[in-house]
């Protein structure tokens, strides 16, 4: 019985090898430092609240947070408070990148019509959303619609504005080459336009995941009865701040879980072209 | 014989709210089936205007151009004088494999057909980029791409190709190689081409005619026929002939007799 020979990777330079080492240490360092950087401050933050350098009534503290969230598990108000936030905010970032790429779409395809309108895009961008919300209750009422109309109206307006700009950069002579091909200005925007746009659609979709938890959040602080907005206003007005902060870090952790899954699809991207 | 291509006293400003320029002053040429014509002129003279007028995207302001006799309202879509169109570059799109781009054209004019497909997949091969067809466009040479570029330009079948210095991206040697290697590619095909260039040298050992514009706004200046003794295969021997010396200083004076008197 013969053995399958090993395939023999291509020789690596000691230098090389030493380029890939210092590169590994690098990256390890910096991890390193992160962890000690969170490990310190929580460590300085538990120390003073049991020490009394601070008041943990008003400050909290690590232990009393991870008491607090298995507490919020056990009776389940985790899940329907965090998923709450969850739906409303995916909802509304859904909505976003819809209309966000239909009025872009639109706005190219109709150079009249993105003159008509620039104006009043630029006034309702510059606007703080945070002023709508209290007319959204008197329209949409408490509840859902509200907190996902207010997630989208933060973040719709500076989205189209820079889908358009970027559509508006593609070099114009690709498309002209769609013109000498006997295509269309609609086959211009289904060939170059919106293909050479997907890394811009990314990047705006990693701003606009943000945003959208912005809108919901200020959303649930005027208009809800459930969802972590609501919990940190009820939190802070009963004095539970560990409701509070509990609830801050959960939305830390949204955050961030959305903001990866963006950047593991551009990653995707990246790789396949 | 009925000339494929004729432009009958075309002229064509551009517009803006400080004025107009003109680009194209009252220009007449004609150009025969199966010829390879080089239009020469001095950079900003409006030669990529002038293109732009016979592709059909921008239209005349005065004068008219004629596709077989048949002004573009005359015909129908079926029987057009398809023309290709080579932009000055090669504009592969990076989302698409090289195959999926020569193809572009063919799914532009919904004419994806067995037949069409089997002809674009003759010509990578004729071509040399067969093995290439499912790289990405940046994985291959300049002078590939400018090859992808010409088999997408050919599978729709064009009698007429506008070439706007196709190979003024390039850098010498290869501009060298491959500007001949198109030429001959299209002559072998006996198409009719229209080559814009400011590279008098390119001219004259690419074509059988060149046509020297003025300066903006630009017209007709002189037409030269091109004759060699020897094959127009190898672009360097060409160029170490008598003839071709000849022809370069004729139209050298040609060009700078128009700075004089401007």
């Amino acid at each position: 019985m013969t053995r399958q020979p090993h395939k023999t990777p291509p020789p690596v330079s000691a230098q090389q090898e030493s380029f890939l080492r210092a590169h590994h240490r690098h990256h390890h360092r910096i991890a390193l430092g992160r962890l000690v950087l969170l490990l310190l401050f929580l460590g300085l933050w538990e120390t003073a609240a049991r020490l009394g350098w601070i008041d943990s009534f008003f400050f909290s503290s690590p232990s009393g947070i991870v008491k607090y969230l298995g507490q919020m598990l056990v009776d389940h108000s985790f899940f329907t408070h965090t998923g709450v936030t969850l739906s409303e905010t995916i909802a509304s970032f859904f909505l976003v990148t819809v209309l966000s790429l239909f009025t872009a779409t639109l706005l190219w395809y109709q150079n009249s019509l993105s003159e008509i309108l620039e104006p009043y895009l630029v006034v309702l961008n510059a606007l703080p959303k945070s002023a709508l919300a209290p007319l959204l209750i008197v329209w949409l009422g408490t509840g859902a619609n509200t907190i996902i109309v207010a997630g989208l109206s933060v973040a719709v307006f500076g989205s189209i504005i820079s889908l358009y700009t970027g559509f508006c950069q593609v070099d114009p002579e690709m498309c002209k080459l769609i013109y000498t091909l006997g295509g269309s200005r609609k086959d211009a925007l289904t060939k170059v336009i919106l293909p050479s746009s997907v890394p811009l659609i990314l990047s705006s979709m990693k701003v606009n995941i943000g945003l959208a938890l912005v809108g919901v959040i200020i959303g649930e602080f005027l208009a809800a009865r459930r969802g972590l907005g609501y919990l940190i206003i009820y939190g802070s007005q009963v004095f539970q701040l560990n409701m509070v902060i509990t609830s801050i870090i959960i939305l830390c952790a949204i955050a961030m879980v959305f903001y990866k899954l963006i950047q593991s699809a551009e990653h995707y991207y990246k790789k396949k072209y | 014989m009925q000339p494929i291509l004729s432009l009958r006293d075309v002229s064509y400003s551009y517009h803006n709210l400080k004025g107009e320029t003109p680009a194209l002053l009252h220009i007449s040429l004609q150009i025969s089936e199966g010829s390879f014509v080089a239009v020469v002129g001095p950079s900003g003279c409006g030669k990529s205007t002038l293109l732009s007028i016979i592709a059909g995207l921008l239209a005349p302001e005065e004068g008219e151009v004629l596709y077989r006799g048949l002004s573009s309202k005359d015909y129908c879509a079926d029987t057009a004088l398809k023309i290709g169109y080579m932009l000055q570059r090669d504009h592969l799109f990076e989302w698409r494999t090289v195959y999926r781009n020569v193809i572009l054209g063919l799914e532009l004019t919904h004419s994806l057909t067995k037949e069409n497909t089997d002809y674009v997949l003759k010509l990578l091969e004729d071509y040399g980029l067969y093995g290439f067809k499912d790289k990405k466009p940046s994985e291959l040479s300049g002078g590939m791409r400018q090859r992808a570029a010409l088999i997408r330009t050919m599978a729709v079948h064009p009698d007429l190709l506008l070439l706007d210095e196709p190979f003024s991206a390039l850098d010498f040697q290869t501009r060298l190689s491959v500007s001949a290697d198109i030429a001959n590619i299209i002559r072998q095909t006996g198409k009719t081409a229209l080559l814009i260039t400011h590279d008098l040298s390119e001219a004259i050992t690419l074509a059988d005619r060149v046509i020297v514009l003025s300066r903006r706004p630009a017209g007709v200046k002189r037409e030269m026929e091109i004759h060699y003794e020897i094959s127009r295969e190898d672009p360097l021997a060409v160029r170490g002939t008598a003839a071709y010396q000849a022809y370069f200083n004729q139209l050298w004076e040609v060009l700078t007799d128009d700075k004089t008197t401007a």
